[in-house]
């Protein structure tokens, strides 16, 4: 190659990796693989625990809620993430500061302060069901919180960031005059947005929403905080076996479960839009 | 009626950003109007105002600890995840490695892989080495779970940055940690910074490897918010919510600070 100047010491900088790697390996890489591995190893080495988990009912209940509300906050993350992406990108400076800050503030929030702060807003004599009642639309409480709508709630104000940043990275790139030219040779304006605007922000659609969906897999607090029994997703079992049971098989079972499951996904991503854009 | 349409979705547009806005900051903005609440359950609208919740986190012992708690781990935390994310992001971006996409996303994948997971793997891990409940056993959970933070900040950042510096700085005699030192890592400095509020932030905010890998008496805050926001519920929560709230702002408008530019041109 063009051999510079030094270019003999540069590949010395590779050894700059070296302490985030033994790190990594140190203190992620070796404990997850140990606990996948009690898996097949605890309490007696073997399939054991993924029979238990295909037989027994009550963990196949919690798994298919996981991918359902999973597969439930993605479309609403998007269909609700798509026009504030829109109006981010192709405002003036002063519209699209303001939404990026505001989209910006819960990604730096704590999760956890989120979350509560949903309780209270949608609590039994919140906020949200005082409003209700002002504007005549209810005569008592709804039951707003411990149920689906209490997590969906709070999933997708958690979420939102997640599809919103990568769309209008997307839409960024796109030539802002290609509605107008396809406008120009005939085509009406929701044509011209179907077939010429929307499949160019599909990388970035696809991205957010796997980031979403993967996301929600593993989510713990949300619906720890916000759902109902009914609600109860893969996280929470995995903590309650291990605090509760110290039944690391099985938690090591429903942890392979979900990283299986993640990395399925993710690998679809990268055969589609890449690799890159989907970490990041 | 091309215009009409146009309007149409504009105003629905609009609407919408409008509504998600609401959405966003309404929670938020509730938290703290109860945190200054003078009753002592969480009501809105308050009856009444005080301090007393403010008070409260400071004078009550266990919430004193746990604030300790998360300071004390907080910048070990952050430092160590810049430092290694720096290093790391400089080595993949800049350093000719075999394989550097494969490492990114290696490095990646504590953002990746669910919380739950690595809080289970670290706890069980942990009881060989009698590291649950030490600042240690907290500080390395921390350092491993804000590192890719860094990492992504900085290799975005490195990317930008023309390499032709560092090859120019090298021509005039500089050796590569000289060029490093005087033009690269100025230049990187925003970026650095930016990704260090964010491991900081996130390790404050951390909560379910926390929740595993600590005990009652080293307790972070996070901790000791969730297991009162499950437990009894005083209107002190809503103060640190606040509190960290105020915390996470500070350090968002510190890193667009650091991190500004001019305007995108659109057009390019």
């Amino acid at each position: 190659m063009t051999a510079g100047p030094g270019f003999g010491r540069l590949d010395r900088r590779v050894w700059l990796l070296a302490p985030a790697l033994v790190v990594l390996t140190l203190a992620f890489l070796w404990p997850v693989g140990w606990l996948l591995s009690r898996a097949f190893t605890q309490p007696q080495p073997g399939l054991g625990n993924f029979v238990q988990l295909v037989r027994n009912p009550g963990y196949l209940q919690v798994l298919g809620n996981t991918f359902l509300i999973s597969a439930i906050v993605t479309p609403i993350c998007v269909i609700i993430g798509f026009p504030v992406a829109h109006a981010m990108t192709h405002s003036g400076p002063r519209i699209r500061r303001t939404l990026i800050f505001v989209v910006l503030i819960p990604f730096w929030t704590s999760l956890l302060v989120r979350s509560f702060a949903t309780v209270i807003l949608l609590g039994r004599n919140g906020p949200v069901n005082g409003l209700l009642e002002a504007v005549g639309l209810t005569s008592e409480p709804v039951p707003l919180l411990y149920n689906l709508f209490g997590v969906l709630a709070g999933a997708v104000q958690v979420l939102l960031p997640f599809v919103i940043f990568p769309l209008h990275a997307v839409m960024l790139r796109i030539d802002p005059t290609l509605l107008p030219a396809a406008m120009t040779l005939g085509a009406r304006p929701i044509r011209a947005f179907v077939s010429v605007y929307l499949p160019l922000t599909l990388p970035g659609l696809i991205t957010g929403a796997t980031l979403v969906f993967i996301s929600m897999l593993g989510y713990y607090v949300t619906p720890a905080l916000l759902g109902g029994p009914r609600q109860t997703m893969v996280a929470q079992v995995i903590q309650d076996q291990i605090a509760q049971f110290g039944n690391w098989g099985i938690a090591g079972a429903l942890s392979l479960t979900l990283i299986a499951a993640t990395g399925v996904l993710l690998f679809a991503v990268h055969a589609t839009v890449g690799f890159r854009a989907s970490v990041r | 009626m091309k215009s009409s349409g146009l309007s149409v979705w504009r105003s629905l547009r609009g609407a919408i950003c409008l509504l998600v806005a609401l959405y966003l900051i309404a929670p938020l903005t509730i938290v703290v109007i109860i945190s200054f609440s003078g009753a002592p359950f969480l009501q809105f609208p308050p009856p009444s105002f005080s301090l007393r919740w403010y008070d409260n986190l400071f004078t009550d012992a266990a919430w004193g600890d746990a604030l300790q708690v998360s300071l004390s781990i907080l910048l070990p935390s952050a430092c160590g995840a810049t430092i290694l994310g720096t290093a790391a992001a400089y080595a993949i971006v800049r350093g000719r490695v075999p394989g550097a996409d494969f490492l990114y996303a290696v490095l990646m994948m504590p953002i990746i892989v669910p919380s739950i997971i690595t809080a289970a793997a670290l706890f069980g891990l942990y009881r060989l080495f009698d590291l649950n409940g030490t600042l240690t056993g907290l500080i390395i959970a921390h350092v491993v779970l804000t590192t890719p933070y860094v990492v992504a900040t900085v290799a975005a950042a490195l990317r930008t940055l023309d390499p032709r510096l560092e090859a120019a700085a090298a021509t005039l005699g500089a050796r590569p940690v000289a060029s490093f030192r005087h033009v690269t890592l100025p230049l990187l400095a925003p970026a650095i910074l930016s990704g260090f509020l964010f491991a900081a932030v996130a390790c404050f905010d951390e909560l379910i490897v926390s929740m595993f890998v600590s005990t009652a008496r080293t307790r972070p805050i996070s901790v000791q918010m969730w297991s009162n926001i499950r437990g009894d519920v005083d209107p002190t929560i809503a103060a640190i919510a606040s509190l960290s709230f105020a915390f996470a702002l500070l350090a968002l408008l510190g890193s667009l600070f650091f991190t500004r530019r001019p305007e995108v041109d659109r057009s390019a």
